[in-house]
């Protein structure tokens, strides 16, 4: 039978984000877990499944446990697919709960790589040499994922003639998002031309087409749809489940660039759902960069291969447009917490309590995570109600 | 090695074949037994038919222009003088892509698909690595 509408997001817990000093990743996931729990009002000896996701920082694990005092748990992981990885594990709780091994689940993300004296770029841009051949890579002077999603955005550009001023359209658009969102962290509004005038990271990609880097932790309860009807917060129903994973390659023919692996988990998701893509009233899509929005937006069939550039940039993703996508402003303008910005976005919009950036049809959002070069993908449909 | 330097390979075993062929001005790859596969970076095992029976081949050195990123901003002080500076993936005719550096035009100059070929630049004593030019 399908898990459409079984299973229920019961709580969110986001802690502060951004250069926020003195904690490392463990707490922060501890924090997360404990506001989770007190905003489905459930209390912490009734979670029995505990699901961990860590950033690029260390330390965070399996240790998340005996830092909440948890005993006897019922389901334990540390998982990690990347970007995908906070879609992933409220599928996997989601099936766990539904094979009736465990019952309250809580997915958690966390990172700390800020500290005080370090650059963002610094932080995600590790460069211990590697022997051999790999060491090729340092001496060329490829960097940190930049470089990665810099090839992969000039290949989109050459291939179907995207611009950057396209791209720009969706920096613009998250940005005035993330002014109406409190937990923002970049609340000035921005236009084409500061994105333009923004200097370049890796070209073609502007240092507004890149995500923050924050510190913070984000955590979900994941229970039975049931259960959770008689808790504090309104259930958010989990309708549809997929994922893809294109991996990588450097052979010809295929072409890792444009293409990532909503192409393959849109199928599962949409059909457990059992719902359309013209019934989707709000996008959360993973956006590490501009360009990633741009080329998952094509993959789910919203415009087609090689459109997106002109399908964004009238500023339909805006506030004022007609497409109301990544609502809260995103991991470009408002926090980085990996698949954890988009569902946290998707779980408050769904709810109603977005406040001044709440969109009025709310019933149906779809949330995408995304990892590697475009090599991860999870996809989730989640809705207001059952069915 | 300062740390203002460019980071320089260190050959191991595994990927001795190709920095001795480097060091000859020779593009040599890691190529399958059993399916013929050209391979890059070393592997263990080849992607397309799991076999383990590699050989090492000199391959033609010729392609064409994938894609590109120029980096402007300095993430190793080695490059400090050198941005900005940029990333290319050629394709070989032997139906792989490789990361490399284009050199000998500008970065305004490349285009999608232009012609390239290997060149080599020897960066010490020990190492030289292949990087791509526009063909002749
Ligand atoms: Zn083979």
């Amino acid at each position: 039978m399908s898990l459409r509408g079984k299973y229920a997001i019961a709580g969110l817990g986001v802690t502060q984000m951004g250069r926020i000093y003195g904690r490392n990743s463990v707490d922060f996931a501890a924090e997360a877990v404990k506001l989770a729990i007190e905003d489905a009002g459930l209390k912490k000896e009734e979670l029995d499944g505990l699901l961990v996701n860590s950033g690029v920082s260390p330390g965070l694990s399996l240790n998340l446990q005996n830092a909440l005092g948890l005993h006897d748990l019922k389901l334990l992981n540390h998982m990690n697919a990347a970007g995908s990885t906070a879609g992933q594990m409220v599928q996997f709780a989601s099936m766990a709960i539904d094979a009736g091994i465990v019952n309250v689940v809580a997915c958690v993300y966390a990172d700390a790589p800020l500290a005080p004296a370090k650059t963002s770029g610094e932080a995600f841009a590790s460069r211990p040499l590697r022997p051999g051949m790999s060491g090729l890579f340092s001496t060329y002077g490829v960097f940190g994922p930049n470089t990665g999603y810099a090839l992969a955005c000039q290949r989109h550009m050459l291939k179907y003639g995207t611009t950057s001023r396209q791209l720009g359209a969706i920096a613009v658009a998250e940005r005035a998002w993330a002014v109406m969102n409190p937990m923002a962290q970049m609340r000035t509004p921005i236009t084409i031309e500061d994105h333009q005038n923004s200097r370049y990271v890796v070209q073609p990609l502007h240092l507004l087409d890149c995500c923050l880097v924050s510190n913070g932790g984000i955590a979900v309860v994941v229970m039975s749809a049931e259960r959770a009807r008689a808790l504090r917060q309104p259930p958010v129903y989990i309708l549809g489940m997929g994922q893809g994973h294109p991996g990588f390659s450097n052979r010809s023919g295929l072409n890792p660039e444009t293409r990532t692996g909503a192409v393959i988990a849109k199928d599962a998701a949409f059909k457990m759902a059992g719902v359309t893509l013209a019934d989707i009233d709000i996008r959360e899509i993973y956006d590490c960069y501009t360009y990633t929005v741009l080329v998952t937006l094509e993959d789910y069939g919203f415009c087609e291969k090689g459109e997106g550039g002109a399908f964004v940039e009238d500023g339909k993703l805006s506030p004022d447009g007609s497409f109301p996508t990544n609502t809260g402003g995103g991991q470009l303008s408002s926090y980085y917490m990996w698949g954890m910005t988009p569902l946290s976005e998707a779980v408050i919009q769904a709810r109603g309590q977005a406040g001044g950036r709440q969109v009025p049809k709310h019933g149906l959002v779809l949330v995408t995570g995304n990892g590697g070069i475009l090599e991860y993908h999870s996809c989730l449909i989640l809705g207001t109600h059952p069915s | 090695m300062a740390e203002s330097e460019v980071p320089l390979p260190v050959p191991d075993e595994r990927s001795k074949p190709f920095f001795e062929g480097a060091k000859r001005h020779e593009l040599v790859l890691q190529k399958c037994k059993s399916c013929g596969a050209v391979l890059w970076p070393v592997k263990f095992r080849c992607d397309s038919c799991l076999n383990t029976e590699l050989e090492w081949a000199k391959v033609s050195g010729k392609g064409k222009l994938y894609t590109f990123a120029i980096m402007h901003q300095v993430f190793h002080p080695g490059f400090a003088d050198k941005v900005p500076y940029n990333i290319a993936v050629v394709e070989l005719d032997e139906g792989l892509r490789v990361t490399t550096n284009v050199v000998g035009c500008s970065n305004s100059e490349l285009r999608a698909d232009m012609p390239l070929e290997v060149t080599f630049e020897d960066l010490s004593e020990k190492v030289t690595i292949p990087k791509f030019k526009p063909a002749e």
